[in-house]
């Protein structure tokens, strides 16, 4: 069936069952191939997106069940947390594989959209659900306590 | 091996036609209109100036596509802005590991390997670049200078790009001189920005999952329950309905059923429609359990003897008459690598035969099994290598698996349609090519004073390497070094030492997993020292300094990083009730890594507080590198210790997805502190080597606060609970 999807500011007709899970309409349908698919159960976060602003595991939400939402992938991220983000990533070179870290990075910037100055259990217990297997934790943490100085300075 | 001695020509294993100035452009030749200059196999200027450094390496997130261009940046006095990333093709001609003839990365070898080789590459094509200035403003090349990029000589400057006409006209030279190491600007000084972050913050680096080809089809594979079951049957009928359905095969080698689909959701969907009926007559029926009981009963009876001058029965004559015996049993599980990219690559036709796209990590193995399967010439199968999510060993079998199941399920389709193989997690998690299950039994015996008179130590586990192409290279005498590697071959002063091994037999594909032997090894050795040193009455540090004295050049660099570690961690230093520490040091892929864990425990839950590493790896060309190789080690060996196994109950693997493979999270790891032994020495490992003592590190910093020794992983099977 034919399907509306709002994404990254577009509307965007995409051919899909209305229970195909978010994450294969955005990669295999809209192409946008930066949001992940590692584990397919939401216990890993690689395929996390935002929908109205809230970061959202695509593997689990039902394409037909956004009713008109905003989706926000990594590719359409932008304003003075995203940048933030992605900046002190950048800076602290926090990547290894990288799989995971579109993932890591939007949930980054909702708990920073939510909490602008976290501490270190905040970020535990926010980011808990992103997995990465070459275990850049420390400069996740890291990267998201700068991200929050600049963000807020 | 010092720097100097490690110089070797830069071009072997590189044909001689690599030698030949060729335009990328074909068939333009004119000097002025050149788009590009390939210098050598390893570093192409474009006129843009811009300097693309082939790396013969792939990048699981290692550094090998920052750190191999920081060599060619370091000899060329390149602006590292200007510098970028292409990853080779397949072509062992020019593109070998130098570590191993053929074209791979493993075994953490890729800047030992590269660290001349890059270095020359990069000072012919400085050569080159001042040698084509000098001819072309009428002045000497001593006259020229280098620096960021500019080329200068008197009020003459160019860029690299104004250069390579000029440059074109003349012949490399094939032993260029490389800098002074008192000269580098780049190599060992400070962060130089990693050339894969941009890619890899913002959508855009593109993996082999992310890849899509015009018509292609997605496959998924249908495989045996039991490792070593073979197809009988298949019925789809039931996928028929699901929209996007392409069609089943059975893979020509019983392997399993090859379900193809328009795209990844309906290929997934599809094959859980399918049925399938298996023959295990010769599949792995046992559990794991079960398994492990036959791994232990096979060490009362050593088939190889490990250690040059083994000999049980005097060793045991010695641990007899000690004053002291220590005795431990140790059980290690299987452990799956579960990169956070599934395995997945994608086959398409062309013009001559096929490519393949992968993050590659062996296309010495891949490109001939793909050609063997697909019944082509090695010269019509191609590679191209793209960004890996992750390896810790998994992508590079001997058996290629998984390029395998893709040229299958691409021929069964008919050779014609571009095919992406996908493997879902639950694929991952039980399809083998796992750490082996290993076990181990060690007797100690001390005397009053607590000197070791004596050290049987006998180990159980399946061979990796036997069976192999890698067995006439690695296995001796029937010995297979990877299963003893760190235990028979240790540094410590040990006499009376007997080593014993058992090849254990199981239809379980198993495989090197990051640090590969001394994962299960190291912590049986490092946890035996610290109960020896306990039974000694003495202090983990100084036992082991003790057993480290002596002139011997590993003694001394273990030593040098240990007393670098304790001495970061505040070894000694009282510590709050509750809190404990634990220490080990370890020599793997030729580095000497030392890790001091800071644990708390209250309330019946252990907690890791804080890391401090030492690392003395020869001279460190990327420092931020490898600090993140280390802490990414650490964290990735505590993890696998923590809570991670894979069990078989009637062969059947019964972890499914992350939620019965939990890895390790955020909040389960405190701060990691690297510190860096300054080194003149050459270049080693860095990928592998942060993870050996992590495990008994964690293991000794509990035993000092809780009192229980852990000999049985994962930690959590043996009682141990995790904040």
């Amino acid at each position: 069936m034919s399907l509306n999807v709002r994404i990254n500011g577009e509307t965007r007709s995409v051919e899909a069952e209305a229970d195909t899970p978010l994450l294969w309409v955005i990669r295999d349908e809209l192409d946008l191939t930066g949001t992940k698919f590692g584990c397919g159960v939401a216990s890993c976060g690689a395929c996390t997106v935002m929908v109205d602003g809230v970061a959202t595991r695509s593997c689990q939400t039902f394409v037909g069940d956004l009713d008109g939402s905003e989706v926000t992938t990594i590719e359409g991220v932008k304003g003075p947390v995203a940048e933030a983000v992605q900046k002190a990533w950048q800076d602290l070179d926090v990547v290894q594989c990288g799989y995971c870290q579109s993932g890591q990075i939007m949930s980054a910037i909702s708990l920073l959209s939510e909490v602008p100055n976290p501490s270190d259990e905040d970020i535990d217990i926010y980011m808990g659900g992103n997995a990465c297997r070459c275990a850049t934790y420390q400069r996740i943490r890291a990267a998201i306590h700068q991200a929050a100085g600049q963000a807020e300075g | 091996m010092g720097i100097e001695a490690s110089r070797r020509g830069f071009l072997l294993g590189s044909g001689a036609a690599a030698l030949v100035i060729g335009f990328s452009t074909k068939g333009v030749l004119a000097a002025g209109d050149a788009k590009a200059l390939d210098i050598n196999p390893f570093v192409t200027i474009d006129a843009d100036g811009s300097v693309a450094v082939v790396v013969k390496h792939f990048e699981m997130g290692q550094g090998t596509s920052t750190g191999l261009p920081t060599l060619v940046a370091e000899e060329l006095d390149a602006d590292w802005q200007q510098v970028r990333v292409v990853f080779a093709p397949s072509d062992a001609s020019r593109y070998a590991n130098l570590a191993f003839g053929g074209q791979g990365t493993g075994g953490s070898t890729a800047i030992p390997n590269s660290f001349m080789q890059y270095r020359q590459a990069g000072a012919a094509a400085r050569d080159l670049m001042v040698r084509a200035a000098a001819s072309l403003w009428g002045v000497e090349p001593a006259e020229v200078t280098v620096e960021q990029g500019q080329v200068k000589a008197g009020d003459r400057q160019a860029g690299f790009g104004e250069l390579i006409g000029e440059a074109a006209k003349l012949t490399p030279v094939a032993e260029p001189q490389v800098k002074d190491p008192s000269r580098f600007r780049l190599i060992g000084k400070g962060h130089l920005p990693r050339k894969d972050s941009l890619g890899k913050t913002t959508g855009k680096a593109i993996f082999a999952m992310d890849v899509k080809v015009p018509g292609m089809v997605t496959a998924v594979i249908k495989r045996a329950p039991r490792f070593g079951g073979k197809l009988t049957s298949f019925d789809a009928s039931g996928a028929e309905a699901i929209k996007g359905f392409l069609g089943a095969k059975a893979l020509p080698n019983g392997a399993g059923v090859a379900v193809f689909a328009k795209s990844t959701w309906p290929a997934m969907q599809a094959r859980d429609a399918v049925t399938a009926e298996w023959d295990f007559s010769a599949a792995e029926q046992r559990s794991s359990d079960q398994m492990m009981a036959d791994h232990v009963a096979l060490l009362d009876k050593p088939q190889h003897l490990a250690r040059p001058g083994t000999d049980f029965a005097a060793t045991g004559a010695a641990i007899d008459e000690a004053a002291k015996v220590v005795e431990a049993e140790f059980q290690f599980p299987f452990l799956a690598h579960a990169p956070m990219e599934p395995l997945n690559c994608v086959i398409q036709p062309t013009a001559k035969g096929v490519k393949v796209i992968d993050g590659c990590q062996f296309p010495g193995i891949t490109h001939p099994t793909v050609a063997a399967i697909l019944g082509l010439e090695m010269d019509q199968v191609e590679i191209e290598t793209v960004y890996a999510g992750g390896s810790f060993g998994r992508r590079a079998t001997p058996t290629s698996d998984y390029h395998a199941e893709a040229a299958m399920a691409f021929a069964v389709l008919g050779g014609e349609t571009p095919v992406k193989l996908v493997w879902t997690r639950e694929d991952d998690l039980a399809g083998g090519y796992y750490r082996p299950m290993a076990a181990h039994r060690a007797r100690i015996g001390l005397d009053a004073e607590g000197k070791i008179l004596g050290w049987d130590h006998r180990i159980a586990v399946k061979s990796i390497i036997k069976g192999t192409p890698f067995e006439a290279v690695l296995v001796h005498d029937g010995i297979d070094h990877i299963s003893i590697e760190g235990v028979a071959d240790t540094h410590y002063a040990i006499p009376g030492m007997s080593v014993g091994l058992n090849d254990a037999e199981t239809a379980v594909p198993v495989l090197w997993w990051r640090s590969v032997g001394h994962t299960h090894n190291a912590y049986a050795m490092e946890t035996l020292i610290d109960l020896a040193a306990e039974a000694a009455g003495k202090d983990p540090l100084d036992f082991r300094l003790d057993l480290l004295a002596g002139d011997d050049k590993d003694r001394s660099r273990l030593r040098g990083v240990l007393t670098l570690a304790a001495e970061k961690a505040g070894w000694g230093e009282p510590l709050p009730e509750g809190r404990g520490r634990g220490l080990a040091v370890h020599k793997s892929f030729n580095s000497y890594v030392a890790e001091v864990v800071e644990v708390s425990f209250a309330d019946d839950l252990v907690k890791i507080e804080k890391v401090t590493c030492a690392v003395d790896c020869g001279l460190a060309v990327n420092p931020d590198v490898i600090k993140a190789q280390m802490e990414g080690g650490i964290g990735f060996g505590m993890g696998a210790v923590m809570r991670n196994e894979i069990t078989l109950a009637e062969g059947e693997v019964e972890q499914f997805n992350f939620p019965d493979y939990e890895p390790l999270r955020i909040a389960d790891i405190g701060a990691i502190e690297v510190h860096i032994v300054e080194s003149a020495e050459a270049p080693t490992g860095v990928g592998e080597p942060g993870v050996p003592p992590s495990g008994p590190a964690l293991a000794n910093a509990i035993r000092a606060v809780t009192g229980k020794r852990v000999t049985q992983l994962p930690m959590m099977k043996s009682g141990i609970d995790f904040a």
